[in-house]
């Protein structure tokens, strides 16, 4: 005990001996003062992301969101990239989600059905620039897909929200024949990505279906496929 | 001395107000996935001297560019009624999903925009935006155009060449060089003769016969068919 009193006062001769000589070198006389800065509370946003299914007969599949800061997941006129060719030919975010400018991603656990709705729940830890980006197929056709891009929600406050409506974008990667093994949804049980590049290859909206029964003799799509614009709707809340 | 300083000051300050009341950059983009737009007009104008109007029968100029992609009667309208354009911008057609740019430097009391070029392969659809007001505010400004139709030739959706001139049926071209020939030709009544919204193209599965020229997975669109971004300097 009495050593650990005697260590605790050389210590102090030690600091005060420091803060002297500290002093002493200072020319301008300044008092130096050492702040150390306080740990950083961990800080998080999280926003509440729910989207309604507004299509007759267009299942939804996994819906991917995207929390990032710069560029934008697809542009009219250019061509789409394989991730985002992946997801609209077969459904398929994982490579969306894993996009290396992603600075937090979520996707809704399953297809959201036509008259459904569903929420994601996503968290980052920054709101410097932040955009959130939306990506989803509509399953019973060709690489038709939906979403939001890069929607710019850096300032909305704590129980705000944004709504948004989607329009019907074609990836352009897959000639929308409506074929019989072509289409992975439900009205066809076909082949989802195909590496293969048939069509205009570039992003430009949807022209939408044509359907067995509007004159397309070989589509699997029947009428209630059809659709129009918008395709969904997005309520944005962000919540903490 | 000093006096005809400031009165030829203040004449000038109203004058370059009257002459000039907005700058204008604006970007328009072909948002379809296989429609080309022929050449854009692009007007500012007073309220009255408008490109078109929906539900009103279309003017020969609006018909000869509906029909045929031909601009010149209504740049000669727009010039007699004293608005300011920028006509083809593109310098020729505006592909599927490409963009174009132009300025726009709008005189006093134009304060309204509108947009027209030709939809092809279509008989008379065209992509317009009709008498938007033009903010005063600067900042940058997002339309987005829907597609119409002028009402003036019945939708038969064959490729005739020669067919640009007003009056003459069918469709002038189709520069994807997709459509098809041999269509029997759509015979329904188109019986609006009104401006309205083009009902979209039907097309069929058989580019060597069938009804229509055109093919049904190719040349159709859902609105809207493009998008114009205004920035108000």
């Amino acid at each position: 005990m009495a050593s650990l009193n005697n260590f605790k006062k050389s210590i102090v001769v030690v600091a005060l001996a420091a803060s002297l000589a500290a002093c002493g070198d200072n020319d301008s006389n300044d008092p130096v003062q050492v702040v150390t800065p306080p740990t950083p509370e961990p800080v998080s946003y999280t926003f509440d992301v729910t989207v309604s299914n507004l299509t007759a007969g267009q299942p939804l599949s996994p819906i991917a969101v995207i929390a990032h800061t710069e560029g934008t997941l697809w542009q009219i006129g250019s061509a789409a990239s394989v991730a985002l060719e992946t997801m609209a030919e077969g459904g398929d975010n994982s490579q969306l989600l894993a996009l290396e400018n992603a600075i937090a991603n979520a996707s809704s656990e399953g297809p959201v059905g036509p008259g459904a709705n569903t929420t994601i729940t996503l968290t980052t830890d920054s709101l410097e620039a932040l955009k959130l980006s939306l990506a989803t197929m509509m399953v019973n056709t060709n690489d038709g897909f939906t979403g939001l891009s890069a929607l710019d929600v850096s300032s909305l406050a704590v129980g705000d929200s944004l709504t948004r409506t989607t329009v019907a974008y074609d990836a352009g990667t897959e000639a929308n024949t409506e074929a019989a093994g072509t289409i992975p949804g439900p009205a066809d049980g076909g082949e989802g990505f195909n590496e293969a590049r048939d069509d205009v290859n570039f992003v430009a909206r949807h022209p939408g279906v044509v359907t067995n029964e509007d004159g397309l003799s070989s589509s699997v799509l029947s009428p209630e496929h059809k659709f129009d614009n918008p395709l969904a709707k997005v309520v944005i809340t962000r919540t903490q | 001395m000093k006096a005809s300083t400031f009165t030829l000051a203040t004449l000038l300050a109203v004058a370059s107000q009257s002459t000039m009341a907005a700058e204008l950059d604006l970007t328009i983009t072909n948002l379809t996935q296989g429609i080309h737009f022929t050449p854009l007009l692009v007007t500012a104008h007073n309220s009255e001297d408008k490109l078109f109007e929906v539900a009103t029968e279309a003017s020969t100029a609006l018909q000869t560019m509906a029909e045929g992609g031909n601009i010149a009667e209504l740049m000669a309208q727009a010039t007699a009624a004293g608005s300011d354009m920028a006509a083809n911008p593109a310098e020729g057609l505006l592909a599927p999903s490409s963009s174009t740019m132009t300025t726009l430097i709008t005189t006093d009391g134009n304060d309204y925009l509108s947009v027209t070029a030709m939809l092809l392969p279509t008989n008379d659809g065209f992509v317009g935006l009709d008498s938007w007001k033009i903010p005063t505010e600067a900042g940058t400004y997002t339309v987005y155009l829907n597609a119409y139709d002028a009402g003036t030739e019945q939708n038969n959706e064959l490729v005739v060449e020669g067919s640009g001139a007003p009056g003459t049926p069918g469709i002038p071209a189709a520069p994807g060089d997709n459509a098809g020939t041999g269509g029997a030709g759509l015979t329904s009544t188109d019986s609006n003769i009104n401006v309205h919204i083009h009902p979209g193209t039907l097309g069929d599965d058989d580019l060597t016969a069938g009804n229509s020229d055109l093919s049904n997975t190719v040349h159709r669109w859902l609105n809207p068919v493009a998008k114009l971004t205004v920035t108000v300097k």
